[in-house]
């Protein structure tokens, strides 16, 4: 059970592959347009049921709620020694070699 | 169907919505059959610079530090043939608070909509445009709302713009995040209608006005540190208002010829449109995608008529591949100690290949530069490109295949841009504007000379090609 008042992300689907625009590409002709909001939950849910939020500019939209406190955890990658090899190859060349 | 909400009737009544969200009459200013009177247009819809300037000064945004890059000239100089390699400078865009040039666009659009009584700001970008928009109405105390096209249909976000999205949420705005798809500006529509927000367009003439201080700045800087105007600015082209605002503000500050050159990131065979697509490219704009369909037909913008029309104003047109500019990014780094966005330098590796066709003494001036960090950080675009499926080697870069590899330069030589034919870039924007018709106006004939800026006898040229005949004289 997520409490009335928990930050969420709620999804829904906007457009049904027959309802999206025409001269789209094949294969995103082939799937619905989504959408993905985030506020606060005002009644309480669970994952995956309907939902009902109040966003930051206070507008109320309903949805699928799939998240409950939605966080972000994008990154720096993975290590890339590709972007060494860059690195000591401009260096090398502008100050020499850079192991002496 | 009768919903009023569905696709076909949001469409229908996208003209009285535009109308509303932006305090524009569009249709004032048609003329011809497909023409519309641009600089009058701009003119009623800008204001004078000084004031842009201190509305700008006084939230954060202008006044950016323009530096030399010594350390790149210098390895420039060392591919160079003798005597060539031209001075680079880089305008430190990523100083403006949220970090990128688009600070100045944004900062016009919430002083406008405040002015105007307006409770909030609306914008469709999946770009740095977002966090400016969002940041620029935190100071304003505006309401904000950012659509963006950020996953693909397996839930899989851009990292790029996932990490726009934490930024315009970091400054208090409300992010709307679609599945790809050209229907995105249904659903902007939708909200503008909904909440009756301000429409902060990017292709406004305030959008451009307020990138008119980045040229008076770039001129200005540049005569203060080397007691000259620049002889090349290179700028980053995408939607074209990048180009065209730096472009008006140089004309408005000195007479002396300042050559201006699109870059762009080459994404040829990569439909923007296409789910499948949309992760595979490691660049979210300063691409082709955008650059090339933007120049050639500015109207597809999200407003009637777009005040960016750069190919009124570029000079050249040239592409690097995506290997170069993650190359000249991490350069950046190693020899500068700069460490900025990847898309932001794309006009750096155009730079870095332009100063080896020029004399020592000439000056270029890398107009942008843009933030980094989680997600849009070069190192986290090339490893989301491995998990694609992209493979990443060092080669020739004129060999990379957007979507299928990334090939870094394996040695600087091989840094080079590729020019666009810009006659058949000209065909192009005509062939886009008089398909319906068989005949146009003398007003549309002298309209196609300024949208292509060249002349009238290659205008006519080009009309005859596409089989299109013109009124000699206006009647």
């Amino acid at each position: 059970m997520i409490k009335a008042g928990t930050w969420v992300q709620i999804h829904k689907i906007i457009l049904t592959p027959n309802e999206r625009a025409p001269h789209l590409p094949a294969d995103t002709k082939l799937v619905p347009l989504e959408i993905w909001i985030k506020g606060t939950l005002l009644k309480d849910s669970k994952i995956g049921k309907p939902a009902e939020i109040k966003t930051v500019t206070g507008r109320i939209e309903t949805g699928t709620l799939v998240q409950a406190n939605p966080h972000y955890s994008h990154s720096f990658g993975n290590d890339v020694p590709e972007l060494r090899i860059v690195r000591d190859m401009v260096k090398t060349l502008l100050w020499g070699e850079q192991n002496d | 169907m009768t919903d009023r909400n569905s696709y076909e009737n949001i469409l229908k009544r996208k003209a009285d919505i535009m109308r509303q969200s932006t305090g524009i009459d569009y249709s004032k200013y048609e003329k011809g059959l497909l023409s519309f009177d641009y600089e009058g247009f701009m003119k009623e819809y800008s204001m004078p610079l000084d004031l842009v300037s201190q509305i700008q000064a006084e939230h954060g945004v202008g006044q950016t530090p323009l530096k030399e890059l010594p350390n790149i000239t210098a390895l420039v100089r060392k591919i160079a043939k003798p005597g060539f390699g031209a001075r680079i400078f880089l305008k430190d865009e990523a100083c403006n608070d949220s970090g990128s040039f688009k600070a100045r666009r944004a900062s016009l659009a919430c002083f406008l909509a405040k002015t105007l009584g307006f409770k909030g700001v609306i914008t469709a970008t999946s770009g740095n445009y977002g966090a400016a928009v969002a940041s620029q109405a935190a100071k304003y105390g505006l309401k904000c709302i950012v659509v963006q096209e950020c996953f693909d249909s397996q839930g899989i976000g851009q990292p790029e713009i996932i990490e726009k999205a934490r930024a315009c949420e970091a400054y208090g705005a409300e992010v709307i995040q679609l599945t790809v798809g050209p229907e995105l500006f249904y659903v902007f529509l939708r909200l503008i209608e909904e909440t009756g927000y301000y429409n902060a367009s990017l292709y406004s003439p305030f959008g451009i006005n307020g990138i008119e201080t980045l040229g008076v700045e770039i001129v200005n800087d540049c005569l203060k540190l080397t007691q000259k105007v620049p002889d090349v600015v290179v700028v980053t082209n995408a939607g074209g208002g990048n180009l065209t605002g730096t472009a008006r503000g140089i004309s408005k500050t000195t007479d002396q010829k300042v050559q201006i050159v699109a870059a762009s990131v080459n994404l040829s065979g990569l439909h923007m449109a296409s789910d499948h697509d949309f992760n595979k490219k490691s660049f979210t704009t300063g691409h082709t995608g955008f650059g090339i369909p933007f120049t050639t037909f500015p109207d597809r913008s999200d407003v009637p008529r777009s005040a960016a029309r750069p190919l009124r104003y570029l000079d050249r047109y040239v592409t690097v591949n995506q290997g170069e500019v993650f190359f000249m990014t991490e350069t950046l780094c190693a020899l500068e100690g700069l460490e900025r966005g990847p898309a932001g330098n794309t006009a750096l590796t155009a730079a870095f290949s332009i100063a080896q066709e020029l004399p020592e003494d000439k000056i270029i001036v890398v107009q942008e530069s843009e933030y980094t960090g989680a997600g849009k950080h070069h190192q986290a675009q090339l490893s989301f490109a491995k998990e694609n499926g992209i493979d990443i080697f060092f080669g020739d870069p004129k060999a990379e295949i957007p979507g299928t590899n990334i090939i870094l330069p394996e040695n600087l030589s091989l840094i080079q841009t590729k020019d666009l034919d810009l006659r058949k870039i000209r065909t192009s924007l005509i062939r886009n504007y008089v398909k319906d018709y068989s005949k146009i106006t003398n007003i549309d004939l002298n309209f196609l000379k300024d949208e292509t800026n060249t002349s009238l006898k290659e205008v006519k040229a080009i009309l005859r090609e596409l089989k299109v005949e013109w009124e000699e004289e206006n009647g």
